[in-house]
């Protein structure tokens, strides 16, 4: 006898588990389950992961940082209870999209900082005073959290920014005026320079 | 180390909401799944990392599917002429005619269709359906060998070479 699991429901009903998916989302929302919602969006840097808490924005991650990547770590860090629930993340991903068509200059979201601690919290809170189209170099930022020694965690801590684009890291340059490191490759700094430049 | 829940929704959603069909049929099975996850995702932080998920999420299942069958056992039958019951059963599309194996899985006991689905549709250990179901490993085997007979009898459909896609 050929008792197989395709004999009791196919995989012909993907509409079914997408339709029990978004009820999913919908009631782990509403019952305070959802501790991590994440989608993604398109961009001209590529495919963003955006991950938020119920406080705000928490991620926001590159394709060449891996998402599964990611999400393990959020998981790991933060709470297991991670699900794809783009609703949460509608207001990020809108306002992403007008900046990226030039629309916007600077971002309204609350963001959940839990990620980052100390020093690097500090240069992270300081990074949204570099307005649209200007630059910093690392010594400036150094100097400007009151720290002009630790130019060296200043490209540390904006290495490490767990929101990239949104808190914009891609504003601190070498002293020589090269983009240096960033989470998504220099192209993408690149890209986000020429854009705020134009 | 825990993986986030989504891949265990992407990884067992699909077994998960077969097995409710078996259990206790498509009109059913959609509430079941919705309360079998919701409740997973509850209790993800506390699984031990080297829980089997798939076990634990039929576990859960059964006990939903249980209230399930409950409620439905003491749904009261408020007409004197009792009309056939339409099935509940079946699947979306069923162009095959597999709605008699459907018919046939709901006339099962209880504990032989669940048996069958956590056997044969979730493909646990007879060790493992032993602990959902309470009893014996010996017991488990026989719950679900004695379900493939009698759906050998009422559905010879189902002794044909080769699964109906």
């Amino acid at each position: 006898m050929n008792i197989t699991p395709d004999y009791f429901g196919s995989a012909a009903d993907p509409g079914t588990l997408t339709r029990l998916r978004d009820r999913l989302e919908q009631a782990a929302e509403a019952e305070g389950l959802l501790d991590i919602a994440f989608t993604t969006v398109d961009s001209p840097v590529g495919t963003l992961l955006l991950a938020a808490t119920p406080k705000g924005l928490l991620r926001v991650a590159y394709d060449i940082e891996d998402h599964d990547r990611v999400l393990d770590t959020l998981a790991r860090q933060i709470s297991p209870r991670v699900l794809r629930a783009p609703k949460r993340l509608d207001v990020a991903a809108r306002e992403l999209d007008e900046y990226f068509q030039g629309q916007r200059r600077s971002f309204d979201l609350p963001l959940d900082r839990s990620l980052s601690k100390g020093f690097r919290l500090l240069v992270q809170q300081h990074l949204p005073a570099i307005g649209y189209g200007q630059t910093r170099s690392y010594r400036q930022v150094a100097e400007l959290v009151g720290n002009p020694k630790a130019v060296r965690a200043v490209g540390t801590a904006c290495a490490t920014n767990p929101l990239p684009v949104v808190v914009p890291c891609h504003r601190v340059l070498r002293s020589d005026g090269t983009v240096g490191q960033y989470a998504g490759g220099p192209a993408a700094k690149n890209t986000l320079l020429n854009l705020e430049a134009s | 180390m825990r993986q986030p829940f989504e891949q265990v929704v992407e990884q067992h959603g699909g077994t998960v909401l077969r097995v409710c069909r078996v259990v206790l049929g498509i009109h059913d099975a959609e509430d079941a799944w919705s309360e079998t996850f919701l409740a997973a995702m509850r209790a993800y932080p506390d699984l031990p990392d080297d829980a089997n998920a798939e076990a634990w999420l039929v576990t859960i299942a059964h006990r939903k599917a249980i209230d399930v069958l409950r409620a439905r056992n003491r749904r009261p039958t408020p007409v004197n002429d009792v009309p056939e019951a339409p099935t509940t059963l079946g699947v979306p599309g069923d162009k095959d005619g597999d709605g008699d194996l459907w018919q046939a899985v709901a006339a099962l006991p209880d504990k032989q269709r669940q048996a069958v689905a956590y056997h044969y549709v979730a493909g646990l250990a007879y060790a493992e359906i032993a602990e959902i179901l309470g009893g014996t490993t010996d017991a488990a085997r026989r719950a679900a060998a004695d379900g493939i007979k009698n759906l050998r009898k009422n559905y010879p459909g189902a002794t044909q070479e080769g699964a109906p896609s």
